[in-house]
């Protein structure tokens, strides 16, 4: 076998950790392969990226990559990672995580990070489940559907992500499923070389427990489904892209604008009230 | 390695101690900062948000104490200095994260201004009943180390060396301060920078593709990689071989959890720090630390008088506790009194370690204000 039979994802993964845990059909994995995609196509020196994710199936993510890696606690990446990038702002730092783990023990922290603008970038896996635990509802689980924990059907309604996203502050927000690879992977470098809080929200099978649990049927038919139910409208109302069970998926590039970074209003503010007397700190945007 | 003066303000101040912590964090070179206002360590907050933009440093006051204690953590891994502050209920908030700090080895500062509990308690009053939460407030085996100043001048000098220690062993560093000690006004003097020791973490030194972050020599303290360089570290909380990898296996875990333990209670007599008053013909000893530790010299003075012989044993270090000299006292006296803010919480270390060689008391107090000397007294005046 010569050299050009090998994957070029393979030199950003921890050969020595694989086979992974996911499972069979699994959306996660079309997210990494797009993940280090971009990677290639964004310019960025791979040294100089950390990830830092989660707990659950998508948390694992930082344990597979070949990357300076950070796997924390339940729900609190987004704080772990606007330390590291306010320490080193030279960094580019991603968080990469689950929908269980960003919006529901981690909502607080969404919010305020994108409040901040602080400067990371978030790709939120949302496969609707908690699926490492065995298919828990999740804050993103559409109304009537079946978990372990809502055996008659979920009653309590779920987020929209790029609205909580968007109205909270973000700088850009996209939405993709796992079937749009192409869309995802210019999203993801679109996000990695944009100042601020970027989010993106990657809407990913589950066919072992949320698709099993609702009879929505396994990898393939997921695909069929987001490829069939999806409907591309950039620059999208946010308000407007909210999902329930069975329905349309609209998916796009719906937010990308511009303002001062954390750390770009930190210095703003203090060199107007404190003058010479304070000396700009580095914020890793140029601008 | 001295302080970076740019940080020290060098004189004679008239500091509480709140204040004079913030001052001493930033001569120890903390320069990312993490926080949420909660009452009585707000005043730390305050100042380090004033101080840090004017020394090169960030804080950023976060959305709750969960958040500052983990952002703290994300800093220390950027190669900051890093300290978050809090008191009662918040420090309850951090536990998760203190535990996080001592599975992953991250050097960091966490201040604590006890007040009085449990829950909401007594926001405004001291207490020291965050002891054993201090020792073992997370989740799972591990050991912390832990540090009672009694004074603003202490606040300030062991500030400095709780940040010396968390960089030296890779562990949280809790600086155990209460309502009192940190709203006290004293004279606090800020030495010349070159008499400030200042300590930072070992960094690898071999080629970088063979880099085990949690490979340890015989000290104990693995070497930490800065990120972005190329090393490509895995950093978890689960359970993780010397490569950083999770393996969840019964040899691993006994691997790792034995050194995190080891690291600390091995080097104990290295770590010990203790101050004795009049021990050397004493019959009974006084054991207490923080702002007790000054109440029961009024007690000691007061029994010397009566012809009573007493002396004060202070552990500075409260975690681990300094149990070698303990030990050698509690041969040759009566009675040891174990005097805290609390229903006993150092008392029950100290019952292990003097371990019925001789007789041991406890003199509790539920916390809102300090013990009343004379009641001591009378503790020691049946014993005596």
């Amino acid at each position: 076998m010569s050299d050009q039979h090998v994957n070029p994802v393979e030199p950003y993964l921890r050969m020595d950790r694989m086979p992974h845990i996911w499972c069979p059909g699994c959306g996660i994995g079309i997210v990494v392969n797009c993940f280090v995609r971009a990677l290639n196509q964004s310019g960025i020196d791979a040294d100089t990226l950390a990830v830092v994710s989660g707990i659950g199936c998508t948390g694992r993510f930082a344990g597979y990559i070949n990357l300076d890696s950070f796997h924390t606690t339940h729900g609190r990446p987004i704080p772990f990672a606007t330390g590291l990038k306010i320490a080193k702002p030279e960094l580019k730092v991603l968080v990469f995580s689950g929908e269980g783990d960003l919006v529901s023990i981690g909502g607080n922290h969404l919010i305020h990070a994108a409040r901040r603008n602080s400067d990371i970038k978030v790709f939120c896996v949302n496969n609707f489940t908690y699926a490492m635990t065995g298919g828990q509802v999740g804050p993103t689980a559409p109304v009537h559907s079946i978990a372990t924990t809502t055996p008659y059907g979920a009653y309590d309604r779920p987020f929209n992500l790029p609205f909580l996203a968007d109205s909270t502050g973000a700088v850009y927000v996209a939405r993709w499923t796992t079937y749009h690879v192409r869309q995802l992977t210019r999203s993801m470098v679109e996000a990695l070389n944009k100042p601020g809080f970027c989010f993106v929200e990657i809407i990913t099978p589950c066919p072992t427990i949320y698709q099993r649990r609702n009879r929505l049927g396994d990898g393939l038919e997921a695909m069929r489904y987001y490829k069939r139910f999806s409907k591309v409208i950039n620059g999208a109302n946010t308000r407007m892209v909210g999902l329930e069970l069975k329905g349309p998926i609209i998916v796009g590039k719906f937010i990308d604008r511009d303002r001062p970074t954390l750390l770009e209003a930190m210095n703003d503010e203090f060199s107007s009230k404190l003058g010479a007397k304070y000396k700009p700190y580095p914020t890793g945007v140029s601008r | 390695m001295h302080a970076d003066p740019k940080g020290v303000l060098t004189g004679v101040h008239f500091l509480d101690g709140d204040h004079a912590c913030c001052e001493g964090a930033i001569a120890a070179g903390c320069r990312a900062a993490f926080g949420y206002p909660i009452t009585p360590s707000t005043e730390v907050v305050e100042r380090i948000s004033q101080r840090l933009p004017l020394v090169g440093g960030v804080f950023v006051q976060m959305e709750d104490e969960i958040a500052s204690s983990i952002a703290i953590q994300g800093a220390a891994w950027g190669g900051k200095k890093v300290m978050t502050v809090s008191s009662g209920p918040g420090i309850s908030l951090m536990q998760e994260h203190i535990g996080l700090a001592a599975m992953t080895e991250t050097p960091c500062v966490f201040v604590n201004v006890q007040r009085g509990g449990p829950s909401t308690g007594l926001p405004t009053l001291p207490s020291q009943a965050d002891m054993m939460q201090a020792r073992w407030g997370s989740h799972g085996d591990y050991e912390t180390i832990a540090i009672s100043p009694n004074s603003p001048q202490e606040c300030f000098d062991l500030t400095i060396h709780a940040f010396n220690l968390a960089e030296r062993y890779r562990v949280p560093v809790l600086v155990m301060m209460d309502e009192s000690v940190g709203h006290m006004t004293e004279r606090v003097v800020i030495p010349h920078p070159e008499q400030i020791k200042i300590e930072s973490r070992s960094v690898p030194t071999g080629p970088k593709e063979q880099y085990q972050p949690y490979a340890a020599g015989e000290d104990m303290v693995p070497p930490m990689a800065p990120v972005g360089e190329g090393y490509r570290f895995h950093v978890t909380g689960l359970t993780h071989n010397d490569k950083g990898y999770p393996v969840m296996s019964a040899e691993v875990q006994e691997h790792l959890v034995r050194r995190l333990v080891d690291k600390i209670r091995l080097n104990a007599n290295k770590i010990a720090m203790v101050e004795e008053e009049q021990t050397e013909d004493a019959d009974v000893i006084l054991v207490a630390y923080g702002i007790t530790s000054r109440v029961v010299l009024r007690t000691l003075h007061l029994a010397r008088e009566k012809g009573l012989k007493v002396g004060v044993f202070r552990p500075v270090v409260v975690w681990p506790f300094p149990e070698k000299r303990l030990r050698e006292l509690a041969e040759k006296v009566k009675a040891i009194v174990v005097v805290e803010l609390n229903y006993g919480q150092v008392f029950l270390e100290v019952e292990r370690i003097v371990c019925g060689r001789t007789r041991t008391e406890l003199v509790p107090h539920g916390g809102g204000e300090l013990h009343d000397p004379k009641d001591i007294l009378r503790v020691v005046e049946e014993l005596s």
